[in-house]
């Protein structure tokens, strides 16, 4: 672990950073989500240090100040990051075993199960995701779990397209045939001799995948479809502060400087796992 | 010396390397070679993989490849030290007193532009001719190199020739701008060996014809010895024996050399047929999916237990596709396989465990052959765990006593094929499958990635392991010295057909039928003058022509 490159180490700390304030949301947040605690767009803590505050406000008890209503910003961004951030947590994972387990599979068994499922893919690829995602939501109850779902799901059919891209590759050298020839069954073929060497390209797509799904998240929530209010999210709180930008108050830019930040520090970390992983002894290039 | 047309003087060639989990650090990878080549004369340059032979060819144009740099010594081409030339004098010498053949001229070629265009550009580039003197030229060069049609040639695209074709073009390209020296970069060794005459022959005396020098990379002995005056002989970035061609071939003084000399001299004795075949194979005729073409007919070989039947053919003539029908990778339109007693299904579903045990393969490339995220312990103990459900103390026992039979010691156990030698991966490969304790070993041209030195050695140990475990192979090969070498029946074919077939000494002595001939007679031979004489008298022109 030495040997760790500083935009890695960077990356590390800012994901830890967000991931753990994720998770200890309710320890670190000074005030609660949904609690209305001083008046409406208040100047924040930060802009009076920096003495760029409106005329005639001289202190102010909210780190970044308060919202359309009067709630403390620094505690919704706290909590609503942890929404973010475990919705798009489990609808990456839920993306990535479907859609590569089932890419492999594709790939290695051909004929008719490709066809099927490749065909299938192609069908739900031509509808643009969001405006599918908007149809499915609108007839099923919006609770988290099914919005976990229904993104992991959309998600993993470009998922799977790589997988299968990559798989196709890898399932005509000679080791697979070797291993075809020896009579091992699907599973160990799929997860032993493929999914080692297609490791490297799938970590790459993760680090992007899950900003795509922190995105979605927020623009479902910012169309009204995603996370529910009183509830708090990165998207949600873009939608409820959006009308402040015309008086000139900052509230709905700071959800888009923490996406912006998360997404970075992400992708150091997924570039470096991918150094890692394509110098493993023996890596493909 | 006024005719020294190159003049080399302790040079050195370094590259930094970037081995993982080290600080990248510099290695020198030619220790201080000279040499001097006259105008006129061939020098061959010969070593195994990673003997620096083709980066001092670079050099010899001031080039060194994928971050290979010449870090000091002399290099005097036409009388200048051209590393310590500027560029544009350095342009000047590429394409136009030195010129390069390369190895694949499949890879070479642009294949979207016609061969006369390609053939001509270095020429014009470097203003020694306009476009139509260039392109007379080429077509005398065609001409001289035994193309056909040579006044129309030109106009083909790189796909619309052969392979042995190509790479005479690319011998065309390199002599076009009337260059004082060409460097060819192994032109030979990606040929069939009946091409490979063709190709030899042509360049021999294009080179006589046009008093062009050379400078001749292989790691044949036997084909540089025909074309060389003087041969040097290098290993791993020094000179081992530097001589002319007479004296490296009839009396060598190095070890090294020597070895290389006597190699491909293993000695075995043909065995008699027992009674009941092994393998059977009859009446097959199998062409592939959405072909209208059959690529085997009605081919028909016996395989006697613990016995060697070699299948020898040129590139096409389908001896792999048999391997795959026996495999069950491609089942046969007609005909029946028979395998220890027992009738085989023709595709793999059909096959139980123990026919798919007792019938392993090993691959000519062993690169690909091993799972690069697997170590050595998996790659050899999965068959062991997955057959007979070994597991812990007993299957890591057994993987021992199998790296023991390959010469390999226990600390190989947990690398990986990355970290491991040409060679030393093909035996791993051989321990993979013994660990199923096969009858028969389909092995697919298994010695032609290797160096010849490392070749002998995974022969004699092939042939030490069928004494001990019994097992029989099919020997799926080109390369006819070593058919002789270790087999007991021979199968030639040719087209699809089985030509010739019988035991070793019944195939290869005379009378024979043209085509054994020709593959016969065109195996290179460690002798001065022989490819005159085979040239002399030949029967019947090679497939690649």
């Amino acid at each position: 672990m030495k040997n760790i490159p500083v935009s890695a180490m960077i990356g590390l700390f800012l994901t830890a950073l967000y991931f753990l304030t994720a998770l200890f949301a309710p320890l670190i947040a000074p005030y609660g989500v949904a609690e209305v605690v001083g008046d409406v767009w208040e100047p924040s803590k930060v802009e009076i240090l920096l003495g760029i505050a409106p005329e005639g406000f001289t202190e102010s008890d909210y780190w970044l100040g308060t919202d359309n209503i009067g709630r403390d910003l620094l505690s919704r961004m706290i909590y609503g990051g942890r929404t973010t951030i475990f919705i798009a947590t489990p609808a990456t994972i839920i993306s990535f075993t479907t859609g590569s387990i089932l890419g492999f599979v594709a790939a290695v068994l051909g004929g008719w199960f490709d066809q099927v499922m490749s065909r299938f893919v192609d069908l739900i690829m031509s509808i643009p995701t969001l405006i599918f995602a908007l149809v499915v939501l609108s007839v099923m109850p919006v609770t988290i779990p099914m919005l976990i779902i229904v993104m992991g799901l959309l998600d993993a059919t470009r998922v799977y397209r790589l997988a299968r891209a990559v798989a196709v590759d890898i399932s005509v050298m000679d080791y697979v045939e070797a291993a075809r020839l020896r009579g091992e069954k699907l599973a160990w073929i799929v997860f032993r001799e493929i999914l080692p060497n297609a490791l490297s390209p799938l970590v790459a797509e993760m680090g992007l995948r899950f900003i795509f799904a922190v995105l979605f998240v927020s623009t479902l929530s910012f169309l009204g479809l995603g996370v529910q209010p009183p509830e708090a999210d990165w998207g949600g709180i873009v939608k409820e502060n959006k009308d402040g930008i015309i008086y000139g108050i900052p509230a709905a830019l700071i959800p888009a400087f923490a996406i912006a930040t998360l997404a970075i520090s992400v992708n150091l970390v997924a570039d470096w796992v991918l150094n890692r992983t394509t110098s493993l002894k023996g890596g493909r290039g | 010396m006024s005719d020294t047309l190159v003049k080399v003087r302790d040079l050195k060639i370094g590259a930094t390397v970037y081995p993982p989990g080290e600080k990248p650090h510099d290695i020198e990878i030619v220790h201080g070679v000279s040499f001097d080549l006259a105008a006129g004369k061939v020098l061959g340059l010969i070593g195994e993989s990673g003997a620096g032979k083709s980066t001092i060819g670079l050099a010899a144009m001031a080039y060194g490849r994928g971050g290979v740099r010449i870090t000091g010594g002399e290099v005097w081409v036409n009388g200048r030290d051209i590393l310590k030339s500027g560029l544009g004098d350095v342009r000047k010498l590429r394409g136009g007193e030195v010129t390069y053949v390369s190895q694949s001229a499949a890879a070479s070629f642009n294949p979207a532009k016609k061969i006369m265009e390609q053939v001509t550009e270095a020429a014009i580039v470097q203003g020694k001719f306009g476009r139509k003197e260039a392109e007379d030229r080429a077509r005398e060069l065609f001409a001289k190199l035994g193309l056909p049609d040579p006044d129309n040639i030109g106009e083909r695209y790189p796909h619309q020739v052969s392979g042995g074709q190509l790479q005479r073009c690319m011998t065309a390209l390199a002599l076009c701008p009337e260059p004082d020296l060409v460097v060819f970069d192994e032109p030979t060794t990606a040929l069939d060996v009946t091409t490979q005459i063709d190709v030899l022959k042509a360049i021999k005396e294009a080179i006589k014809d046009t008093g062009v020098a050379a400078l001749y990379i292989t790691h044949d002995l036997a084909v540089v010895a025909q074309v060389s005056d003087d041969i040097m002989v290098l290993r791993m970035g020094d000179t081992v024996e530097y001589g002319s061609v007479d004296q490296i071939i009839n009396n060598p003084q190095e070890d090294y050399t020597k070895a290389l000399v006597s190699v491909r001299s293993i000695e075995h004795e043909e065995k008699a047929p027992t009674a009941e075949p092994v393998l059977s194979v009859k009446n097959i005729t199998a062409r592939y999916k959405g072909t209208k073409f059959d690529v085997l007919h009605d081919v028909s070989v016996d395989l006697y237990p613990g016995q060697t039947l070699a299948v020898v053919g040129e590139s096409g003539s389908g001896k792999s596709t048999l391997a795959r029908v026996i495999t069950g990778l491609l089942p046969p339109r007609e005909g029946e396989i028979s395998f220890a007693g027992r009738k085989l299904s023709p595709d793999l579903d059909g096959r139980s465990l123990e026919d798919l045990r007792e019938l392993q393969m090993i691959y000519q490339m062993a690169d690909v052959a091993m799972n690069p995220r697997q170590t050595v312990g998996t790659i050899i103990g999965r068959p062991l765990e997955f057959y007979f459900g070994m597991r812990g103390a007993e299957k890591r026992k057994r993987i021992l006593e199998l790296l023991e039979e390959i010469e390999l010691g226990p600390e190989f156990l947990d690398r990986y094929p990355a970290e491991l030698s040409g060679g030393q991966k093909q035996r791993v490969c051989i321990a993979r499958s013994l660990a199923a304790k096969p009858k028969l070993i389909i092995c697919d041209e298994v010695t032609s990635a290797l160096d010849p030195l490392v070749a002998d050695g995974i022969l004699k140990l092939l042939l030490d392991l069928q004494k001990i475990e019994d097992v029989a192979y099919l020997f799926i090969t080109h390369d006819l010295a070593t058919v002789k070498a270790i087999s007991d029946n021979i199968a030639v074919m040719y087209q699809g057909k089985v030509q010739r077939y019988g035991g070793k000494t019944e195939v290869l002595t005379p009378p024979f039928d043209d085509y054994t001939d020709l593959l016969l007679s065109s195996v290179p031979e460690m002798k001065l003058g022989w490819l005159e004489e085979v040239i002399a008298h030949r029967k019947m022109e090679s497939a690649g022509n």
